[in-house]
């Protein structure tokens, strides 16, 4: 990994008497893109606004290319403008879609030529050129974030700053836009904090993922650690593991584990002793459903348990079916599957699942 | 309605006729109210914005004081500036009361409360976010101030019209600390006054009329500033 461009060391804000961020360390590496998840009033627009140098923390430093930044008002203004965030609301400006794409570049006051050179540029990559004279206000919302991120990228920043600017769009017009900041950032290479609850959002974009809860950053890592490897179980639960079980290690040998769960033996990969106490997880996506009679085990999975289902919720393009194995174990599965399957509550499956799927969490 | 015809005859030939003291009259009421109405703004507009951004002990207090001061009658004003400039008063060496100036000072202790109240809620109206957003993209403090300002234009120019409106069609305090001196300090409202006392109606229903122009006329101008290149 490259050096970090951007480090806060220490970081703490306290409003009112009650800590809201307490961040010992935290960095973002040139070129990469740095996902900060978590549950609402986990304090992760609070440090993004810390690291965009738009509040003061109550205690600790930040730092831009290894310097601290200090609080001179002249040297945090000259600072700022290397940085451009965007916001979840689009914030555009009473004027024009142009004007408000050319804002940041005329705080700056840089030559005519140079701004409509950019503007234009930036609203032809953001697909809004047609949009250029028209009044901000009478854009939709989808537009409007265009012509906020087309106003952020015109900068040619040194680090974007992302605060959930997708959330309050409809689903159609969010994936439009994420598929379009997914390809700027990789054509710009460009240094990004990205803030989302969307973990969807932070897998497709993040190159490191960090996941804030209670003011803290409780886990840091690439997206398949992050995701396939949680240190907690409240970080497991954020990150989509819907089958968390605790159990005990019984056997180990050469790096094979069987721990029992609740009278139920599930092979897993590690090195833990004996009569360890942990939490098995299971991510949904992970399991395999078949009914019990029939034949055709996927050849590699190691874990087959019987159950009978419990119940099936649609969750978009899939559904979330739940069964009773002794213990509760939650799979996804295609539409397709559902029918083919034809599961239904009562109806007695087995499960399947890798070992190398199983991750455990010593407790 | 005989008397309001023969009024609205009477205007038209005074009007026509090039009446040189109600011309006069016009010329001075516009002179004073507008200077108060400038000098009101280059206090009030700062002051509410300062208000409405910033945050210090007793800003709640002052506040509540700006917004009693909305709605300060006129000849309170009049007696208080009276005061003031009289003679033996405290600002009596400066010889301005009974001029056009102490008029313009009375009507600017009208109308500044009046602009910086509404200067306040014009900036608090603006989402709180977007202060946030405008430091983000880069805005030094003069840039920030004028973009916010930008951006509540339209109420703005409403606290304007509502300072321009409350002095000029003030009676009170210009006719105590003015004295309605003819050819000196007689505005619109005082000679309309004085007209309707001395019975005549067509002349004081003509001064109305002149006034009522006149208030269309600068609140239209306003109004179409204000309005420019907005479509619902």
């Amino acid at each position: 990994m490259s050096s970090p461009i951007l480090e806060g060391r220490s970081l703490r804000v306290v409003y009112a008497g009650q800590s809201i961020l307490d961040v010992p360390a935290t960095e973002v590496c040139e070129g990469e893109v740095l996902a900060l998840i978590g549950p609402n009033g986990a304090g992760k627009s609070t440090l993004l606004r810390l690291l965009g140098l738009l509040e003061a923390p109550t205690a600790g430093e930040i730092f831009f290319h290894g310097q601290p930044v200090g609080r001179s008002r002249r040297g945090l203004l000259a600072l700022r403008r290397r940085f451009a965030t965007v916001f979840q609301e689009p914030l555009l400006c009473d004027a024009t879609v142009e004007a408000n794409v050319a804002l940041g570049l005329r705080m700056r006051r840089r030559p005519t030529h140079e701004i409509r050179a950019q503007v234009s540029a930036w609203l032809e990559r953001l697909g809004i050129a047609h949009l250029a004279a028209r009044q901000a206000r009478t854009l939709s919302g989808g537009e409007a974030q265009r012509a906020s991120l087309a106003r952020a990228f015109a900068l040619r920043p040194d680090i974007l700053l992302l605060d959930e600017p997708f959330a309050a769009l409809d689903p159609p017009t969010r994936d439009e836009l994420v598929t379009a900041l997914h390809g700027l950032l990789h054509q710009e290479a460009l240094t990004t904090v990205f803030v989302t609850h969307d973990r969807n959002e932070a897998l497709r974009l993040g190159d490191r993922i960090a996941v804030m809860m209670d003011g803290r950053i409780r886990q840091v890592g690439r997206p398949s650690e992050v995701f396939g490897r949680p240190t907690s179980e409240e970080v497991a639960r954020f990150v989509g593991v819907e089958t968390i079980l605790p159990g005990r290690v019984a056997v180990e040998r050469n790096g094979l584990l069987v721990v029992e769960v609740n009278g139920t033996r599930i092979e897993a990969l590690g090195h833990l002793p004996p009569r360890q106490q942990v939490l098995v997880c299971l991510r949904p996506e992970d399991l395999t459903i078949r009914r019990k009679g029939e034949s055709g085990h996927p050849e590699s999975a190691r874990n087959h348990v019987e159950g009978v289902v419990e119940d099936v919720v649609p969750i978009g393009a899939q559904c979330r079916v739940r069964i009773d194995c002794g213990l509760s174990l939650v799979a996804l599965v295609t539409k397709q599957s559902l029918d083919d399957l034809a599961l239904a509550p009562g109806v007695a499956v087995v499960v399947s699942f890798k070992a190398s799927a199983v991750h455990l969490i010593p407790h | 309605m005989e008397l309001i015809w023969q009024g609205f005859q009477e205007a038209v030939r005074l009007i026509a006729a090039r009446d040189r003291s109600v011309f006069q009259i016009t010329w001075l009421s516009l002179q004073v109210s507008g200077a108060a109405t400038l000098l009101s703004l280059l206090l009030g507009i700062p002051a509410g914005v300062v208000l409405a951004l910033t945050r210090f002990p007793g800003r709640g207090l002052l506040i509540a004081t700006v917004n009693t001061g909305m709605g300060l009658p006129p000849v309170v004003v009049g007696l208080f500036v009276s005061i003031f400039l009289w003679r033996s008063g405290p600002l009596g060496f400066l010889g301005l009361l009974y001029t056009p100036t102490a008029i313009v000072i009375a009507q600017f202790v009208i109308a500044a409360p009046i602009v910086t109240g509404l200067t306040v809620a014009a900036m608090q109206q603006l989402n709180p976010k977007l202060r946030l957003q405008l430091l983000a993209l880069g805005a030094s403090s003069s840039q920030l101030l004028w973009l916010l300002m930008r951006e509540a234009r339209l109420p703005l120019l409403a606290a304007v019209m509502a300072g321009f409106g409350g002095v000029i069609s003030e009676v009170g305090a210009s006719m105590m600390v003015g004295g309605n001196l003819l050819g000196q300090t007689r505005v619109l409202t005082t000679a309309t006054v004085l007209e309707t006392g001395k019975g005549n109606f067509d002349v004081a229903i003509a001064l109305s009329l002149i006034l009522l122009v006149l208030v269309f006329a600068v609140n239209y101008l306003l109004t179409w500033i204000q309005q420019r290149g907005r479509r619902p």
